[in-house]
């Protein structure tokens, strides 16, 4: 089937599996290949076009720096001094808090929609979940600006650190100022949530039946059967979807921008101001102060596009996994 | 089929004993639990359902809490004034973001010109190549495109399309915009176009329709409905997006509906009055922020609805 041929042939496969060939030699049927394919060609051209100007314009700070660009933790574009080792960690203690928060609720979600619900409940349930992934990034940042981080400030950080004594650990250390890496991984957590249930949501209902009524005949509980037979069942799939979460969280941008704090620096605290490599490129990129420090904020959207691609693919295929059936363990 | 009695005379015969299914020692250890300790399993079950329960309601919390915000902070600020006014210099009360809001509606008009077009087209390559080569890459790319986060996409068209020019544009934001509905378009499109019955294509093309006449009038004409539905869930997803205009569009003080000049957003606008220490300006990003929750909820619930009126039509 190649639409590459001097006459198109299409074949189809009708209702009764028979293969039909119909031979189009109409010159509008060439256009009308031909423009399809375009547009079809259009993706994979905007994103080699992406990959390629992004590369480009980060290479001279690449060429400069070298690894350091990676692993240095000193930023300082007076002195053209480019390390986003910070924003790197930022990136992964953001994402991996919110993981952490999101996915036994995100996947509890998701069991209760496919396990639990009774049918009425189960679209407006699918629908409120969906509607959390309609608001706009921005619209959390002013949320967690406004509503968030006092309620941090003022409860939370200090009955973290001082009523259960978690500031003896390194993680709860310092002042609550309100901007921190837990109110960015917080916020992540919510805004990743209805990715991760959505695709736990779709997996968990792609098991099949006998997988359940297998095990309540062994005399399991609801419970039980979910925990042993569906959940292992789909592992993969619900793996997948906080993968698919990760991949959201790692570039999300506004939100964590406006809650992280934005300082360069590592600290082992929940409680300090930090960066994400997202952050950095929406705080920094309008102000950049030269050739070189705007290169370098390439270089990181560059290292950042090729970790969310990477992710995702795994996820992609996680997923895909389950959706073949050739993940049943 | 033509003996519906034929079991019984089966059932009736000697047929040998069934091979016993051998459980494995896993399976059996199960049984042994589950013969004595039914009681605490019982209780193990109850806890769960309540905590699965629990985690439903913290779930949808956050969306009750926000919006009960920004209703609350929103309402309060939200006029006439807000939708015919420009915005006011700091210290004097007032001011709308009537820019704002025509901004936002020339960037999704510019991205859906834009990313419609090449969507719904390389949805059909896609749902008429289904299994070739090309198909499954470009199935793959655009995944790949869709998770992409949005800030690259800010940088990738400020690179391309404002760093040559010289100067900020609207144009430049509107296409990054239409770049990221291209994925969404292109797979709902597909979606829709393969649950066409394959019949509806044959009858077409039996009474001598061109191949392309009956992917263009029967085809897409009857995936239509679902095909405006993921276009506006696209719609929607777009026109809160705020990263991507950071280096593009780059907001403007000013009316303006040029394409080549600056332009404002409600996103920015509210992004830049949510950092700002007024708390005049305050007021007003809650006031935008509800008018844009409000453009995504409506444009999503038609959405919804277009689906399900869909569905009971199609019978499907």
């Amino acid at each position: 089937m190649s639409a590459s041929g001097a006459a198109p042939i299409i074949e189809t496969r009708d209702d009764e599996g028979v293969t039909v060939r119909i031979h189009g030699s109409a010159i509008g049927d060439r256009i009308y290949q031909a423009a399809i394919t375009f547009f079809a060609l259009c993706i994979p051209i905007l994103l080699i076009l992406l990959a390629w100007e992004i590369a480009v314009a980060g290479w001279p700070a690449f060429q400069r720096a070298g690894w350091s660009l990676l692993t240095s933790s000193t930023w300082d574009p007076v002195h053209e001094h480019f390390g986003a080792a910070p924003a790197i960690f930022g990136t992964i203690v953001s994402s991996s808090i919110a993981l952490l928060l999101a996915t036994p609720l995100a996947v509890g979600v998701a069991v209760f929609q496919a396990e639990y619900a009774p049918r009425w409940l189960r679209q407006p349930g699918g629908f409120v979940i969906d509607l959390l992934a309609a608001i706009p990034s921005v619209v959390y940042g002013l949320w967690g600006v406004f509503v968030l981080l006092p309620l941090l400030r003022d409860p939370v950080m200090p009955f973290l650190r001082d009523t259960l004594h978690l500031g003896s650990t390194p993680f709860f250390r310092g002042p609550a100022y309100g901007p921190s890496m837990l109110a960015a991984g917080v916020i992540l957590a919510i805004m990743v949530l209805p990715y991760i249930s959505a695709v736990s949501r779709e997996v968990l209902m792609a098991v099949p039946r006998s997988q359940r009524e297998a095990a309540l005949a062994l005399g399991a509980t609801r419970w039980e059967s979910i925990w042993r037979a569906v959940l292992p069942y789909a592992r993969s799939g619900v793996i997948g979807g906080i993968i698919l979460g990760l991949g959201r969280a790692l570039g999300e941008t506004m939100a964590v921008t406006m809650l992280i704090g934005n300082r360069h620096e590592v600290s082992l605290s929940l409680f300090a101001p930090g960066y994400t490599m997202a952050s950095l490129i929406a705080n920094e990129f309008s102000e950049a102060s030269g050739d070189m420090h705007l290169s370098a904020l390439m270089a990181v959207g560059f290292v950042l596009f090729v970790i969310t691609i990477v992710v995702n693919a795994i996820a992609r295929w996680l997923v895909w996994q389950v959706s073949r059936g050739s993940a049943a363990k | 089929m033509s003996e519906p009695v034929a079991t019984a005379p089966n059932a009736a015969a000697p047929t040998p004993p069934a091979a016993p299914l051998r459980p494995s020692g896993r399976q059996r250890a199960f049984a042994e639990r589950t013969a004595t300790t039914i009681g605490r399993r019982r209780v193990v079950n109850s806890i769960m359902t309540g905590v699965l329960v629990l985690f439903s309601i913290l779930a949808a919390l956050p969306l009750v809490v926000i919006l009960f915000h920004l209703l609350k902070l929103g309402a309060s600020s939200l006029s006439i004034d807000f939708f015919t006014k420009m915005p006011k210099p700091v210290g004097e009360s007032g001011g709308g973001m009537a820019n704002a809001i025509v901004g936002t509606l020339i960037l999704v008009g510019t991205g859906a010109l834009f990313g419609l077009p090449i969507g719904i087209g390389a949805g059909l390559y896609l749902a008429e190549h289904r299994e070739a080569r090309l198909a499954n890459a470009v199935r793959f790319l655009s995944d790949v495109l869709n998770g992409l986060p949005s800030i690259v996409m800010g940088i990738f068209a400020w690179q391309f399309l404002v760093r040559p020019v010289g100067h900020f544009s609207a144009l430049s934001g509107g296409v990054a915009l239409g770049v990221m509905m291209i994925p969404m378009v292109a797979r709902t499109t597909e979606e829709m176009v393969r649950l066409v019955p394959i019949s509806l294509r044959e009858a077409a093309l039996a009474l001598g329709f061109a191949r392309w006449r009956t992917s263009l009038s029967i085809v897409l004409r009857t995936a239509s409905a679902g095909i405006v539905t993921g276009a506006l869930v696209a719609l929607a997803r777009i026109a809160g997006e705020t990263a991507p205009l950071l280096f593009t569009a780059f907001g403007n003080q000013f009316w303006s509906t040029k394409l080549s000049q600056p332009i404002s957003a409600l996103p920015l606008q509210i992004f830049s009055y949510a950092i700002s220490p007024y708390d005049e300006w305050h007021t007003l990003a809650w006031a935008g922020a509800l008018v844009l929750i409000a453009l995504i909820l409506v444009l999503s619930i038609v959405a919804r609805v277009a689906t399900r009126s869909r569905f009971v039509l199609g019978g499907d």
